[in-house]
C-alpha cells in the first residue's frame, strides 16, 4: 500500500479538504434514538455471521416446513404442526442473535468505537434490546408465513383438508415463549459479555437445566411443588402449550424475575461501570 | 482544547495513571510519549469515557466526553485499529460510523479516498486487513465527522515508511488548520518530527512536558576535545557536571556557549561542540522512563 492516490480518487480528491476548523460553531444536535435503533439493527446483520443467522431463520423455517410435509402423518398436516416444527429452530437461533448483538461489542472489541461514538452505554444497550424484541416478533411472523404456505402446499399435495387450528392466542403464546428465550440470550450476553461464554451459558440453561430440574422434581416432592415458582425454563416451555391459568402467569412472573430480571439488572449495572478495552 | 486534570486510575494497589495533568492546545500537535505500559492508553481511554477514572477529570473545551451531544463530530478517536468486528467490511465500518453521526453516505467514499483505501480493499472484510490498512481505516473513522480534536493512540503502528510520512503530513496539516491533535507513541523519533508539544509519561506519572523546543534546549550539550580528561577537569572546576559517553564525547546540561568559554579559558582545543538535540532527548527519554522498563511495571 502506498500513499499514491488511485485514479478514482482524483475526482473526489478535492472534497475531503476541510474548511478551517471553526472554534465556535454551534454544538451539534444530540444523536436521536431512532437513529441508534437503525444503527443497531444494521450492526446485527451486517456481518457474515449476522447475515447467516438471519438467513437461517428463513432457511430452517423452510426446512422444518418441508420435513412436516414429507414425514408427518397425514392427519397431522395442520397449521399447529407446522407452527410447532418451525418454533423449535427459532428457539435456538433467536437467542444466538440476541447474544451476539451484545457480546460482539466486547469479544470483537467493536465497543471501543461504538461507545466512543455514543458515550452512553445505557442508550446503546436499550437500543439493542428494542431491536432484539423487534427481530423476535418479525422473524416469528416470517416463520409463520412460511408455515402457512407449507400448510397450503402440504395439504394440497396430500389431498387432506386445510386445517387452520391456531388462534391468535396460540400465536401469542409461541411468540411470547420465543421472545422470552431471546431475552434470556440478551440477558446472558449482557451478564457474560463474551460470545463463547454466553452461548455456552445459554445451552446449559436450555439443555442441561431442564433434565436436572425434572430429575429433582421426580425425586423430591417438595421441589415438585416449588418447581413452577423457581424454574423459568419450565414455565417458558409451558408457554408453547398455551392456555395459561392465572397461577401459571404468576409462576412465569416470579420465576422470570429470578432468572431474567434480576440477572439482567446485575448485568446492566456491571456493564455500565465496566471498562471497555 | 483538551484539558486533563489530576487524572488517577488505580487497579488494586497499582496506580496505572498517577495524577496526570496536561493540556493539548488547538493548532498544535501534542505528542504523548512513553514506553509500553506507561499508562498512555489507559489515560486516553479515560479521556473518552471507556474507563472510569479513580479521580480527576478530562475535558474537551470544558466539557466531559460524555457531555458531547454527538462526540464523533467534535472529537475523532482512534484507540486500537484492531478493535473492529472482523466480519465487517471496511466500507461498512465507515458506513456505521457515518450513520451514527448522521452524516451523508457520500462521506464514506471521500474518507476512503483520503486514507488511500481502494474500492476493492474497502469491500474486503477487516479480518483480511493488514495492520497498516486497519490503521488507515481507524484514521478514516476518526476523521469522518470532521472533528476539531483528534485523539490517536499509536496511529503509526503498522504503517510502512510512506504511510508514516503520510500520517505525519496529515496531522501537521490538521493542526495547521487549527485542530487539536493528541497522539501517543512509544517511539521518540516518530513523535519528534511531528509534535509541537511533548508530554512524557513513565510508570503512570508525567516525567516531563513542554514544547519540543524547550525540551530539546534542556537536553544539554555534546562536546568533544582532543583531551577529554582535561576538558572534564576544566568543566568540573567551573562547576559544570559532565559525563563521558561511550564514543569519547562529553555530555553536559550546560549551554554550548558556556562550555565553549570554559574550554577556551582552559586552553583546551575542541573537535566538536553542539546542542545535544534529538540524541539528548532520546537519552532523556530513556533515562526518565528507565524504571518503567523493568518487570512489574503498571499495566
Amino acid at each position: 500500500m502506498s500513499t499514491t492516490t488511485t485514479p478514482a480518487s482524483t475526482t473526489a480528491g478535492t472534497t475531503p479538504t476541510r474548511a478551517p476548523r471553526a472554534r465556535n460553531r454551534p454544538a451539534p444536535a444530540p444523536i436521536p434514538t431512532g437513529r441508534l435503533l437503525l444503527v443497531e439493527l444494521r450492526k446485527m446483520f451486517d456481518t457474515r455471521s449476522g447475515f447467516w443467522l438471519l438467513a437461517s431463520i428463513a432457511i430452517t423455517a423452510t426446512l422444518a416446513t418441508g420435513a412436516v410435509i414429507l414425514w408427518a402423518p397425514q392427519d397431522d398436516l395442520t397449521f399447529a404442526t407446522f407452527g410447532a416444527a418451525i418454533g423449535f429452530p427459532m428457539a435456538v437461533i433467536l437467542p444466538m442473535i440476541a447474544i451476539l448483538s451484545v457480546t460482539s461489542e466486547w469479544s470483537q472489541r467493536s465497543g471501543l468505537t461504538t461507545f466512543t461514538l455514543v458515550p452512553h452505554r445505557g442508550r446503546v444497550v436499550s437500543a439493542k434490546a428494542i431491536v432484539v424484541l423487534g427481530t423476535a416478533v418479525a422473524s416469528m411472523a416470517l416463520a409463520f408465513a412460511i408455515g402457512a404456505v407449507g400448510n397450503l402446499v402440504g395439504t394440497a399435495m396430500a389431498g387432506t383438508d386445510l386445517v387452520w387450528d391456531m388462534g391468535l392466542d396460540d400465536f401469542g403464546y409461541i411468540v411470547g415463549a420465543n421472545t422470552l428465550g431471546m431475552l434470556m440470550g440478551f440477558m446472558l450476553g449482557v451478564l457474560v459479555r463474551n460470545s463463547a461464554g454466553a452461548i455456552v451459558a445459554y445451552f446449559v440453561y436450555s439443555l442441561v437445566e431442564p433434565p436436572l430440574s425434572q430429575l429433582l422434581a421426580a425425586a423430591q416432592s417438595w421441589f415438585a411443588d416449588l418447581r413452577p415458582w423457581v424454574d423459568f425454563n419450565y414455565n417458558q416451555n409451558m408457554l408453547f402449550e398455551g392456555g395459561f391459568t392465572s397461577e401459571q402467569w404468576a409462576n412465569l412472573a416470579v420465576s422470570g424475575g429470578l432468572w431474567l430480571i434480576a440477572p439482567l439488572g446485575i448485568g446492566l449495572a456491571l456493564l455500565l461501570r465496566s471498562e471497555v478495552k | 482544547m483538551i484539558t486533563v486534570e489530576s487524572l488517577t486510575k488505580r487497579y488494586g494497589g497499582v496506580k496505572a495513571v498517577d495524577d496526570v495533568s496536561f493540556t493539548a492546545h488547538p493548532g498544535r500537535v501534542t505528542g504523548f510519549l512513553g514506553p509500553n505500559g506507561a499508562g498512555k492508553s489507559t489515560t486516553m481511554r479515560i479521556m473518552v469515557g471507556l474507563t472510569p477514572p479513580t479521580s480527576g477529570d478530562a475535558t474537551f473545551d470544558g466539557r466531559r466526553f460524555a457531555e458531547l451531544p454527538n462526540p464523533g463530530l467534535e472529537v475523532g478517536v482512534l484507540l486500537d485499529a484492531s478493535a473492529q468486528h472482523a466480519g465487517r467490511t471496511g466500507r461498512e465500518i465507515l458506513g456505521v460510523a457515518a450513520q451514527t453521526m448522521g452524516l451523508p453516505r457520500t462521506r464514506v467514499g471521500e474518507l476512503l479516498d483520503l486514507v488511500s483505501l481502494t474500492e476493492a480493499e474497502a469491500d474486503r472484510r477487516v479480518r483480511h486487513y493488514s495492520l497498516g490498512m486497519r490503521q488507515r481505516l481507524g484514521i478514516a473513522t476518526a476523521l469522518i465527522g470532521d472533528p476539531e480534536v483528534l485523539v490517536l493512540d499509536e496511529p503509526a503502528n503498522g504503517l510502512d515508511p510512506a504511510g508514516i510520512r503520510w500520517m505525519r503530513d496529515l496531522l501537521r496539516g490538521y493542526a495547521d488548520q487549527g485542530g487539536t491533535v493528541l497522539l501517543s507513541s512509544h517511539l521518540l523519533h516518530e513523535i519528534e518530527v511531528v509534535a509541537d508539544d511533548l508530554v512524557v509519561i513513565g510508570q503512570g506519572r508525567i516525567v516531563a512536558q513542554g514544547t519540543k523546543a524547550e525540551l530539546l534546549a534542556a537536553a544539554g550539550t555534546v562536546v568533544r576535545a582532543e583531551d577529554h580528561q582535561r576538558l572534564a577537569r576544566a568543566l568540573t572546576m567551573a562547576g559544570v557536571a559532565s559525563t563521558l559517553t561511550t564514543d569519547g564525547a562529553l555530555r553536559t546540561d550546560a549551554e554550548p556557549a558556556r562550555v565553549g568559554h570554559i574550554a577556551h579559558a582552559a586552553g583546551c582545543p575542541l573537535i566538536e561542540l553542539r546542542s545535544a538535540d534529538g540524541a539528548g532527548l532520546e537519552e532523556m527519554f530513556l533515562e526518565l522512563t528507565a524504571e518503567t522498563q523493568r518487570e512489574g511495571a503498571a499495566a
